[in-house]
């Protein structure tokens, strides 16, 4: 309870902090704030896929029920924090480049990870209950993560990006000034946490259900 | 080794020849592939008119049609053996990469055929200019090898679920996306008369897009298959 308390706190004062300590970027305006929720935001929407493709390796290894309900609950918050991230981005788009949406890699890539987790809960929704949905999604989540790299690999060599990470992140090394460091690891920690906890929650919540259905 | 070898082959081979011969006697494929083929076509002519499109616009056109005949088809290749509950026999008559491999090579050449065709469709209704043949001929090989690769694990997965019909192009899209770009782009360069060394990472791109993805799907495909 305490930790929870001490958590929320942590979250107000880095919201705070976004807004009132971090100077605004350079060449970017004020606008560059939102930077501090969506690369976490972004960045939780990729973590979430990432764990939900390992339970489903987990699951082929080993089918228990709880490594199928690992996966789906963690695309279920992943797509949840990916849309978030892609309106975030298309704020800050609409800020900087005059347009919501104008079809920037990065739009592209993030786009492309909110059908596949689209097309996973589709799938998952057009089976029945049981072990073959849980065999048929994880084969899925498999297939699909394996377009990502390419993605990534291929589009920014055909098209030229606006995205302001080659413009603060300059040959890999972060141009940032301390403050904004401070605030900005300390903001991706928050979310990283905001996202265990859902995952946590719901997983305790899963095996108190089994559990009572177990007794039944 | 080698006995098992030739086993393996023969009963590819068997499996092949039974997809094949299905195909001849009732033409399901192929003609509904057809049919859609030039609905697509002749709709594009109609939209276009007397106007001269772009390069960019001609290969968009081209993989778009591909695209959705070869959901439309090769979606099939899996659910007929559903529908007819074939699929148990064909479990215990072969094991499951002989079944992959088979609707792999079943599916590649259906698509080769009707990419030809549409190519040939493509080229009398529309009339894009022709700058490397040999190269779009190559690039629209490489693609389809790629696009029936991906397709054939996911048919597999679809024809289990339901609502099959939407279902396909709507886990494909994804899948396919990376292939699609690269394989517009190699196409845009062939029409507008590039060489191959112009397109060499597409094609080098292509070629790994197929090998990993079908790997991946002979490693999958036992989960997918088996009850």
């Amino acid at each position: 309870m305490i930790l929870k308390i001490l958590f929320g706190a942590y979250m107000l004062l880095v919201i705070a902090a976004a807004f009132l300590y971090a100077p605004p970027a350079l060449g970017l305006g004020e606008i560059s704030r939102i930077i501090y929720f969506h690369v976490p935001l972004a960045w939780v929407g990729v973590l979430a896929y990432l764990v939900s493709m390992v339970n489903s390796i987990r699951y082929l290894k080993r089918p228990l029920a709880e490594y199928d309900f690992r996966a789906a609950i963690n695309a279920e918050i992943g797509l949840v924090f990916t849309l978030l991230a892609t309106v975030t981005g298309a704020i800050f788009a609409r800020g900087t480049w005059g347009v919501y949406w104008n079809w920037d890699p990065r739009q592209t890539s993030i786009f492309v990870l909110l059908l596949i987790y689209g097309a996973y809960l589709v799938l998952r929704s057009s089976l029945e209950d049981g072990e073959k949905r849980a065999r048929l999604a994880a084969v899925y989540s498999i297939v699909a993560f394996i377009s990502v790299p390419f993605l990534v690999f291929i589009i920014p060599r055909l098209y030229v990006t606006l995205h302001p990470d080659p413009i603060i992140n300059q040959s890999g090394q972060l141009q940032m000034n301390a403050r904004m460091m401070q605030v900005f690891l300390a903001s991706l920690l928050g979310f990283t946490g905001i996202y265990w906890w859902i995952y946590s929650l719901q997983v305790r919540l899963y095996k108190v259900v089994e559990r009572l259905e177990g007794q039944k | 080794m080698g006995k098992s070898c030739s086993l393996w082959v023969s009963r590819l081979a068997a499996l092949l020849k039974k997809d094949l011969l299905e195909e001849f006697r009732t033409r399901y494929a192929i003609n509904a592939l057809l049919m859609f083929a030039v609905t697509a076509l002749v709709m594009v002519s109609f939209a276009v008119g007397v106007n001269t499109l772009s390069a960019t616009l001609h290969a968009a056109l081209l993989w778009i049609i591909l695209f959705f005949a070869s959901m439309s088809g090769l979606g099939r290749s899996f659910v007929k053996e559903e529908e007819k509950n074939t699929a148990p026999a064909l479990r215990l008559a072969a094991p499951a990469e002989v079944v992959y491999v088979g609707k792999l090579v079943f599916n590649f050449l259906i698509m080769l055929v009707l990419a030809a065709l549409i190519l040939l469709l493509y080229l009398f209704l529309l009339n894009p200019p022709l700058g490397s043949p040999a190269l779009l001929v190559l690039v629209i090989f490489l693609g389809v090898a790629g696009l029936s690769g991906a397709t054939t694990i996911l048919a597999a997965i679809v024809a289990r679920a339901a609502n099959q019909g939407t279902l396909l192009p709507v886990l494909s899209f994804p899948v396919l996306l990376p292939l699609l770009i690269t394989a517009i782009n190699a196409t845009r360069v062939a029409i507008e008369g590039g060489g191959v060394g112009d397109v060499s990472q597409g094609l080098l791109f292509l070629v790994a897009y197929g090998v990993i993805i079908i790997t991946a799907s002979l490693l999958l495909f036992d989960f997918v298959w088996s009850d």
